[in-house]
């Protein structure tokens, strides 16, 4: 297997973009990414991009074609494959395109990640995302997927291994850093009474635990690294990139304060790696409700089990804090939550800062950065490291 | 978006009568019904056997949807919860019949068959298990 690189990123503004078409936004992050690569599209071997829903929200299946197309690239035969995996959809798309360059299978590969929901109508698209769960014995029963959350929620609190105010501060974290991020839906840090007192979604999770619904694509361009100098002298190394599984329904675990597919992804990443939990200096985590990133911390051993909501309420989590910097783009709650656009995006920011080009967020002296992208209840998690060169 | 009358009466057993399977080889119980047992694998295939649970059971953890998906929007704020039932299976499904902000971990709970939701004025009407409380 070869060695990976990250040789270009670019992402679109995140947000409700009314004026921007799903096609419109997928070309726009790649020709970002492939301006920032100092490379033409005669040059990419292969597309995949991470869509969770297309078929539903804009009614479009098959946008792999589309994407080839509009790109140019199907005037060239080049193959496209949509990736779907829940919110791990970008995860998953980035994972199988490291995986195309390290087989020697393509030599330069985009991975995009997009979705298009502000066309569907609020509650239209709740049904789509409570499908990311069981849709036969959870969404078809009545439950949420937020409710699904807030279940986790109050197993933890009852449990000792967070507060409400320790869960809640998680949104405050990614807001504070949101405000830097000027691609970010939400430029503006709140307080943690604003989160506790916003309006219940599914006790007791409320507005501000939940990550918004979003418009918005991310592209990255990957080659063996020992060809990315022809490229470009700005690019870092692929040291790991795992996926694990769990049951589709959340009510079959053994335990429902844990992602044990986090934990094993996790492991499987740090070893590949050959570096421990300690040695990441920055972490792009999936908090599309505030306790997954609580429970993130936790099973991916940056903080121990009952320290990880503290780390958030005591402000370890910032990125000038010196220990681990957590959603320094401002994360799903803050950055905003195109699905198949998230686990690719935090693959940009990563890129950003390990770079040192991240304006305004900058952590100091990142070598190591973590992405972890989860798809349901933890029914599908990527974890990738990310190391500057 | 309406589904085929044959999506509805294939669950029946699971929706309503709470039948699972209990693998052979183990004695684990699943619900809903598996083709085979994780732990056990090929061992179990042609063992697993039709296995009604236990309807009672308490709640293991629970909230409150005040923002519903189609399903269940003149519902809304209903309570949704996990049940460990008394063979020892977790369950999820609704509770009813009681106020919200009266419910709580461990309270004692069963299940009956009640109305899930319609498709529409002239479509089907869903049934399956609630959960209300003990007495």
């Amino acid at each position: 297997m070869r060695d990976v690189a990250v040789i270009g990123v670019g992402s679109t503004k995140f947000g409700e973009l009314w004026g921007e078409s799903f096609r419109a936004l997928g070309i726009e992050a790649g020709a970002r990414a492939m301006k920032d690569a100092n490379m033409g599209g005669d040059e990419i071997d292969a597309i995949y991009i991470g869509n969770m829903s297309a078929g539903r929200l804009i009614n479009q299946q098959h946008i792999d074609a589309l994407i080839a197309d509009y790109t140019g690239m199907a005037a060239d035969h080049v193959p496209a494959t949509r990736v779907e995996a829940g919110g791990a959809s970008g995860g998953v798309a980035f994972r199988q395109g490291v995986m195309a360059v390290a087989s020697g299978m393509h030599n330069c590969v985009i991975v995009g990640g997009a979705e298009k929901m502000t066309d569907m109508d609020d509650v239209s698209i709740n049904d789509v995302l409570n499908a990311t769960a069981d849709a036969e014995w959870e969404a078809g029963m009545g439950l949420t997927l937020p409710s699904l959350y807030a279940m986790i929620s109050r197993r933890m609190i009852s449990e000792g291994i967070a507060t409400r105010e320790e869960i809640a501060a998680c949104a405050v974290n990614s807001h504070f850093h949101g405000a830097f991020n000027q691609d970010a839906q939400f430029q503006k840090a709140v307080s943690l009474d604003t989160v506790l007192r916003s309006g219940p979604v599914a006790d007791p999770l409320s507005v501000f635990d939940c990550a918004p619904i979003s418009d918005g694509a991310s592209a990255v361009i990957l080659c063996p690294l020992e060809e990315a100098k022809q490229h470009t002298d700005s690019y870092v190394k692929v040291a790991a990139t795992m996926q694990a599984s769990d049951t589709l329904a959340l009510y079959q675990r053994p335990t429902i304060t844990s992602f044990g597919a986090t934990a094993a992804a996790a492991q499987r990443a740090y070893q590949a790696a050959h570096i421990s939990a300690h040695d990441i200096d920055v972490a792009e985590i999936h908090d599309d409700f505030t306790v997954a990133g609580v429970m993130a911390l936790q099973d991916l051993a940056l903080f121990p089990k009952g320290e990880a909501g503290k780390a958030f309420l005591e402000g370890q989590t910032k990125f000038d804090a010196g220990r681990v910097a957590v959603n320094t783009s401002g994360g799903l709650k803050a950055k905003g939550y195109p699905v198949g656009a998230a686990g690719v995006s935090q693959i940009v920011e990563l890129t950003d800062q390990l770079l040192g080009r991240a304006q305004g967020r900058q952590v100091k002296d990142a070598k190591y950065g973590l992405a972890q992208s989860v798809g349901g209840t933890g029914s599908a998690v990527t974890v990738t490291i990310l190391e500057a060169i | 978006m309406a589904m085929v009358v044959a999506r509805e009466w294939r669950e029946i057993p699971g929706r309503y009568n709470l039948e699972g399977t209990k693998c052979g080889c183990c004695g684990r119980i699943f619900f809903p019904s598996r083709a085979f047992c994780p732990d056990c694998r090929r061992e179990s295939i042609g063992k697993m056997a039709p296995f009604r649970l236990s309807r009672k059971g308490e709640v293991y953890s629970f909230s409150v949807v005040h923002e519903a998906s189609n399903i269940n929007r003149r519902m809304m704020p209903y309570t949704v919860a996990f049940i460990r039932n008394d063979d020892g299976v977790m369950l999820a499904g609704q509770i009813v019949d009681i106020e919200p902000e009266k419910v709580c971990i461990g309270m004692k709970v069963h299940a009956v068959l009640r109305k899930l939701d319609e498709d529409g004025n002239a479509g089907i009407i869903h049934y399956a298990f609630k959960f209300v409380p003990d007495e």
